[in-house]
């Protein structure tokens, strides 16, 4: 067994970190902000306020549910055009009072679904790729579970992106990857090492700026995420706009 | 002018539903809620006045409002009255009823508030005055709150209440739309929260215009949060609307307000966004 599919296996463990836990222990005051302002508020994604080391921050995260009704909801934690288009709202609203971004991902992907098609779900990728990469605020994203495509880009096209120990980012999911060029899914285990999408390998890819150890418990595992955040951000508003904005472009640029 | 001697026009409709607040109701009187039909005495209310069993906030005057919802504050504007740039048959009559069931001479409270510790220029728009119609001189209030807000470097809250554009001031009434947009648009330039707090029943021109212009959109439970009225679209369409279709939970859900709050958790609330929903500017 490699350690890529192993890798895989852990990111989608269901005793893995979830939103709920991220919220209760990092944001105890997160105040949620619902909706799109347009026509819809995708439960997939949960944004908010919440106040961080003193100071206001915008929070934003996938979220997959607790129970099977929440779940089903949620599509199982895969966003839908309106979750783009909320989490896209509220990092605007967050830019235009000079907070802080923080994104939380753990999504196999965008849901395929037909409203989801019918209601413009490569348009809403693209218009957080076009428009969240260039609000002059830090936005910070950490992979918490799946990052799975672009689906994760749209949330993690900022400042930094950090991964836990065990979670993983790809353009595609090694089944998907081993039945498209293949024909056959049950090589997924060959195509999770093939994918490169362990948190080590992206890292000495430059995809990623960091790695988050692993804690079992999950209040210290937070407190692992919160360390790097608070961390990061002071980096981050240390920089002026324009500094930010030309770091941001260059973090793409090179690939 | 046969359309206005008819019943079922707009304006008749706001001076009717008018009767639905009930802090105009005698403490020994029985009342329906109109969301949940539970029959409630009306001493069973506290000073929230919203219903025991499914929260509605029914609607009160800002007056009433002011008593729980804010510490301190200070009146703006109070002198100023609405013009009858129409010569409108009545108005006069509907006016003077206005200002006795709220204690207002205009439709809209303005002022400076204290929440908690947090300054706001605070308005408040009231449903017992020509049911909160948007009439010249409360476009004018709302629109001079705005300018202080900017001139004082203070974030605004807004609760809004409307039937909509003022029918008897006519094109005149339809202009404070554009006119408040452009004062909150100059509020957000300057960087300043804007608060709404939807209220029942938040409708028509002021729906489509500055209650849905709100960095921040709360609304309180069950309240009607709409642009068209239901017996227009139902007489449009022909088909009933669900009951609860224009519920500001079912226009949650659609993605325009950011979250319900009650009665009894506004002035916290608004006091936490006031700390932490404006600027930030770090090392400060
Ligand atoms: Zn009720």
């Amino acid at each position: 067994m490699n350690q890529a599919i192993e890798t895989v296996r852990a990111a989608r463990s269901s005793n893995k970190i979830t939103d709920q836990e991220i919220r209760e222990y990092l944001f105890p005051d997160f105040f949620e902000l619902h909706g799109d302002g347009a026509y819809g508020d995708d439960p997939a994604i949960v944004g908010g306020i919440a106040t961080f080391h003193g100071q206001p921050v915008t929070a934003i995260m996938t979220s997959r549910g607790k129970n099977l009704e929440e779940r089903m909801k949620k599509h199982f934690g895969q966003p839908s055009p309106s979750g783009y288009r909320k989490a896209l709202r509220l990092a605007k609203q967050s830019a235009h009072f000079g907070r802080p971004v923080l994104l939380f991902v753990d999504t196999a992907g965008a849901y395929p679904g037909k409203k989801a098609e019918r209601y413009g779900q490569g348009q809403a990728i693209a218009r957080n790729l076009l428009e969240l990469g260039q609000l002059p605020t830090p936005i910070i994203t950490v992979i918490y579970g799946e990052g799975g495509s672009g689906g994760a880009l749209a949330l993690a096209c900022g400042d930094e992106v950090f991964m836990l120990k065990y979670s993983m980012y790809s353009v595609l999911s090694p089944e998907g990857f081993a039945s498209i060029l293949w024909k056959d899914a049950g090589r997924s285990a060959e195509a999770a090492e093939l994918l490169g999408l362990t948190p080590d390998k992206l890292l000495e890819d430059g995809v990623v700026e960091g790695v988050i150890p692993f804690a079992q418990d999950k209040q210290v595992q937070c407190r692992e995420i919160d360390q790097v955040l608070s961390q990061e951000i002071k980096k981050l508003q240390a920089l002026s706009s324009e500094e930010l904005l030309a770091r941001r472009h260059e973090r793409f640029r090179k690939f | 002018m046969q359309l206005f001697e008819k019943n079922n026009t707009l304006s008749g409709r706001h001076v009717k539903t008018d009767q639905s607040t009930w802090d105009q109701v005698p403490d020994d009187f029985l009342l329906r809620c109109p969301k949940c039909q539970r029959v409630i005495f009306r001493d069973q209310l506290d000073e929230y006045m919203t219903c025991p069993s499914c929260d509605y906030g029914s609607r009160i005057s800002a007056k009433k409002r002011l008593e729980w919802l804010v510490d301190d504050y200070e009146e703006w504007d109070v002198g100023i009255s609405p013009a009858d740039p129409l010569h409108f048959p009545g108005y006069e009559q509907t006016i003077a009823k206005g200002e006795k069931h709220s204690g207002l001479k205009e439709s809209v409270w303005t002022g400076i508030a204290d929440f908690g510790g947090q300054k706001a220029a605070l308005g408040i728009m009231d449903p017992t005055f020509i049911m909160g119609s948007l009439g010249q001189a409360t476009g004018e209030k709302i629109t001079r709150m705005f300018e202080r807000a900017i001139a004082g470097k203070l974030p605004v809250v807004l609760f809004t209440a409307s039937g909509g554009a003022r029918m008897q001031e006519g094109i005149f009434s339809l202009m404070q739309m554009a006119k408040v947009s452009n004062a909150v648009a100059q509020l957000k330039k300057a960087g300043l929260a804007y608060i709404v707090v939807l209220t029942d029943p938040t409708t028509g021109g002021v729906t489509a215009s500055f209650a849905s212009e709100g960095d921040y959109t709360f609304a309180e439970p069950r309240a009607m949060a709409a642009f068209a009225g239901r017996r227009v679209i139902e007489q449009t369409i022909h088909e009933k609307l669900a009951k609860d279709a224009q519920d500001a939970e079912t226009v949650m859900r659609h993605g325009f307000i950011d979250a319900i709050v009650s009665r009894q958790e506004e002035k916290a609330t608004i006091s936490w966004f006031l700390k932490n929903g404006g600027r930030y500017e770090s090392g400060n």
